[in-house]
C-alpha cells in the first residue's frame, strides 16, 4: 500500500469517525434523508459533554495502568448543584458560579491525590471513596428547590450558530488546546512517558508524582466544567445527572483508540468516539428499538469494539 | 485490568515478608500483621459496640435480624467481587447483572420455574464466557464488564420495564427462616465465610486461584492452565452473584432494572475494606464478608444517632478512607521495624 495511505489507515483515532459516520448514513438512508443536519447538529451539542469528560479521563487513562477517575459522576452532580446555588438564577452572579465549579474541581482533583499519595492506596479506591464522599455532599447540598439557571447561560448553553452549538465550538476549542498540550507540551510528553514506563519516566528526571497530581487536577476540573454545563443545558441540576457519565467517560476513551494500559493517547478519537455513541443511541431509536434492546446493543458494541482493537495492537505488536 | 505490580504498598509488603522469613526480629512484624488482619474484625467490632451503646435494643435477636438481612444479599456480592480481585481485575457489571438476576428471578422464576432455572445458569456459563474472553484476548476487564453492564441492565429492562414481578413463595420463605438462637443473616453469613474460606485459602485449588493473581507465570509454568483458572473464577463470581440475586428479591419480593446497582461499589468497597488488594491475589474471604456488614452497619449507626439518610453514601465512603488509612499506618509501622 501506498505509505501515505497506510499511515493515514494506522491512526487510532480514523476507525471511531468511520464508525460514527456509517451510523449517520445508515441513519439517514433509513429515514429517506429527513432531519439530517437536526440529527448532526444535536449530535454535536450531545458529545460535547461526553468529549468534556471523556478529555480528562484520557489524560488520568494515559498515566498507566490502574490510574482511573471514578469520581466523575459524582462530581459532576456536585459541580452542577453548586453553579446552579451560587448563581441563584442571576445573571451577574455568573461568573461566581463558574469561579466556584473551577475551585470545586481543583479541591476535587487535590482530595482525590492526597487520598491517593498519603494512603498508597490504588487510584480506583482512592476515588471511590471519594465519589462516595462527593456523592453524599451532592445530596446534602442539592437537596433545596430546583434552581433554574440564569437566563444568559441557558441561552448560552442551548444557543446555536448556523445549526452548531456554542457549546460544541467551544469544547472544540479546549480539544484542539488539550491535543496541542498533549502533543506538543512537555507536560503532555510527560503523562504519556509515565503511562509507557513510570520507572523509565523517573529516571529521566520527570517528577511523576507532580505530574500524576495535575493530570487528577484536570479531569476533576473537566467533570465539573461538564457538570456546569449539563446544569445549564437541563435548565438545572440534578443528582442523577452524573450517573452515565462514569461509563461514558471510559467507553469514549477506549472507543477513540486510546491504550488502556496507558502511554498512547490521541484527542481526535474522544470526538469521534462521542459521535459514534450519539448517533449509535438515535439510530437505534429512530429504528424504533426499545430501551432495552438499545442498552444491550450498546454493550455488545463496546465489548466488540475493544475485542476488535486488541486484535490490532496483537498484530502490530 | 493491568494493575501496575509495583504499587509502594505492594513493593513494601513483598520486602516485609522477605524480612520477616530472615530476620530474628519476626515478633514484633508478626505482630503488625496480625494487627493488619484483625483490622477488618475491629472495625466491625468497634461499630457493632457503638450501635449498642446508643441503642441497647438493637442487641436483640429482631434487632440484628432487621440490620443485618439486607446485609447477606451484599455479603454474597462482596464474595463474588473478590473472586474477580483474585486474578487482578475487576467487575464493574456486578451491580447490573445482580439486579438482572432479581429481575429474572421476579417474572420467569416465578412463572416458569425451569426456563428461570435455565436462564440463570445461563448467567453463569456467560460470566465463565467472559473470564475466557479476557483471558485470550487479554482485555481489560474494566472496559469488558463495562459493556456487559448495559447487556445486563438491557435484558432486566426488557424483562421488567416497569418495576414489578413477584419472587417465588418459596425464596420468600428461605429468607424469612427464624432458626433458634442466631439470626438467619448471621449463620449464612458464617457459613458463606467460612465455605470460601476453606475453598480459597486452604485447598490445593484455592491456592492454584490465587497463584494465578499473585504470579501467572509460575502458575502457568507448573503446568496448569490460566484460561481454566480464569473460567473457574469467574464462573465462581457469577454463581455468586446468581445466590445475591434471589436472596435479595426474595427479601423485597418485587424487583426492578436498577435494585442492586450500588451493589457494583459496594462489593468493590468492602473487598479492600476486608483486606483485600487489588494485586497479587491477596485477598481474605472472611474480611470480605466483614467488611460488607461493616458497610451495612455504618449506614444503620447514622440511623441511630439521627443523622440524615444523605450522608449514609458519605460515611460508607469515610468508614473507607478511615480503614484504608489505619492499614496505612500498620504497613507503616511494620517498614519501620529493623
Amino acid at each position: 500500500m501506498n505509505p501515505s495511505i497506510s499511515r493515514v489507515f494506522n491512526k487510532p483515532w480514523l476507525w471511531s469517525f468511520l464508525a460514527a459516520l456509517l451510523i449517520w448514513l445508515a441513519t439517514l438512508v433509513f429515514n429517506r434523508g429527513a432531519g439530517s443536519g437536526a440529527l448532526l447538529s444535536g449530535a454535536l451539542g450531545f458529545s460535547a459533554f461526553f468529549v468534556i469528560v471523556g478529555i480528562g479521563q484520557m489524560f488520568v487513562i494515559s498515566t498507566g495502568p490502574g490510574n482511573i477517575d471514578l469520581s466523575i459522576p459524582a462530581n459532576v452532580a456536585l459541580s452542577g448543584a453548586v453553579a446552579m446555588k451560587l448563581m441563584d438564577s442571576q445573571n451577574e452572579l455568573i461568573w461566581l458560579g463558574v469561579l466556584g465549579v473551577l475551585a470545586c474541581g481543583v479541591l476535587v482533583g487535590c482530595a482525590n491525590y492526597a487520598l491517593i499519595r498519603l494512603l498508597r492506596i490504588p487510584p480506583i479506591i482512592a476515588t471511590l471513596s471519594a465519589s462516595f464522599l462527593l456523592q453524599s455532599l451532592a445530596i446534602a447540598y442539592g437537596r433545596s428547590v430546583r434552581i433554574q439557571p440564569p437566563d444568559d447561560f441557558y441561552a448560552f448553553a442551548t444557543g446555536r450558530i448556523l445549526g452548531v452549538p456554542y457549546m460544541a465550538l467551544a469544547v472544540m476549542a479546549l480539544a484542539l488546546l488539550m491535543g496541542y498540550v498533549l502533543t506538543r507540551t512537555l507536560y503532555g510528553r510527560w503523562v504519556l512517558a509515565i503511562g509507557q514506563n513510570p520507572r523509565a519516566a523517573e529516571l529521566a528526571g520527570i517528577r511523576v508524582a507532580r505530574v500524576r497530581f495535575a493530570t487528577y487536577v484536570l479531569s476533576a476540573l473537566f467533570a465539573s466544567v461538564c457538570g456546569l454545563l449539563l446544569a445549564g443545558f437541563s435548565g438545572g441540576a440534578s443528582l442523577s445527572m452524573g450517573d452515565e457519565y462514569l461509563l461514558a467517560s471510559i467507553a469514549v476513551v477506549v472507543i477513540g483508540g486510546t491504550s488502556v494500559a496507558g502511554g498512547f493517547a490521541n484527542i481526535p478519537g474522544i470526538w469521534g468516539a462521542a459521535l459514534f455513541l450519539y448517533l449509535l443511541v438515535s439510530m437505534l431509536n429512530s429504528f424504533g428499538a426499545s430501551a432495552g434492546v438499545r442498552l444491550i446493543l450498546t454493550g455488545v458494541i463496546i465489548i466488540a469494539v475493544i475485542t476488535a482493537m486488541s486484535g490490532r495492537q496483537a498484530a502490530r505488536a | 485490568m493491568n494493575l501496575p505490580t509495583i504499587l509502594p504498598t505492594e513493593r513494601e509488603a513483598t520486602v516485609v515478608e522477605r524480612q520477616s522469613a530472615a530476620s530474628p526480629a519476626a515478633r514484633s512484624l508478626n505482630r503488625a500483621r496480625l494487627l493488619r488482619s484483625a483490622l477488618p474484625a475491629l472495625s466491625l467490632v468497634v461499630l457493632l459496640g457503638t450501635i449498642f451503646i446508643l441503642q441497647p435494643r438493637a442487641m436483640s435477636y429482631m434487632g440484628m435480624n432487621l440490620m443485618l438481612n439486607l446485609a447477606v444479599p451484599i455479603a454474597l456480592a462482596t464474595i463474588a467481587q473478590m473472586l474477580i480481585i483474585t486474578v487482578n481485575d475487576l467487575d464493574l457489571s456486578l451491580g447490573s447483572y445482580i439486579s438482572f438476576v432479581a429481575c429474572v428471578a421476579a417474572t420467569l422464576l416465578n412463572e416458569h420455574p425451569w426456563l428461570g432455572a435455565l436462564a440463570l445458569l445461563g448467567c453463569i456459563a456467560a460470566y465463565a464466557a467472559l473470564g475466557a474472553l479476557i483471558h485470550a484476548r487479554r482485555l481489560p476487564s474494566i472496559v469488558v464488564t463495562l459493556g456487559m453492564s448495559f447487556i445486563w441492565t438491557g435484558g432486566a429492562v426488557l424483562l421488567l420495564p416497569a418495576p414489578g414481578g413477584s419472587a417465588p413463595q418459596w425464596l420468600q420463605a428461605l429468607v424469612r427462616i427464624k432458626p433458634p438462637l442466631l439470626p438467619f443473616a448471621i449463620i449464612v453469613c458464617i457459613v458463606l465465610a467460612l465455605l470460601v474460606h476453606l475453598l480459597l485459602m486452604r485447598s490445593t485449588l484455592g491456592v492454584v486461584l490465587r497463584g494465578a493473581g499473585g504470579n501467572p507465570l509460575a502458575i502457568a509454568k507448573a503446568g496448569w492452565s490460566l484460561l481454566k483458572v480464569k473460567v473457574t473464577l469467574y464462573a465462581l463470581a457469577g454463581g455468586f452473584g446468581v445466590l445475591s440475586g434471589l436472596f435479595l428479591v426474595g427479601l423485597t419480593t418485587s424487583a426492578d432494572a436498577s435494585v442492586a446497582l450500588r451493589y457494583t461499589l459496594l462489593s468493590i468497597a468492602g473487598v479492600i475494606l476486608g483486606g483485600g488488594e487489588f494485586v497479587g491475589g491477596r485477598v481474605s474471604p472472611i474480611g470480605a464478608v466483614l467488611g460488607a456488614l461493616t458497610l451495612v452497619l455504618a449506614g444503620s449507626l447514622l440511623s441511630f444517632i439521627r443523622i440524615s439518610p444523605d450522608w449514609q453514601i458519605g460515611a460508607q465512603g469515610a468508614i473507607l478512607i478511615l480503614v484504608l488509612a489505619l492499614r496505612t499506618a500498620v504497613n507503616r509501622l511494620e517498614a519501620r521495624q529493623p
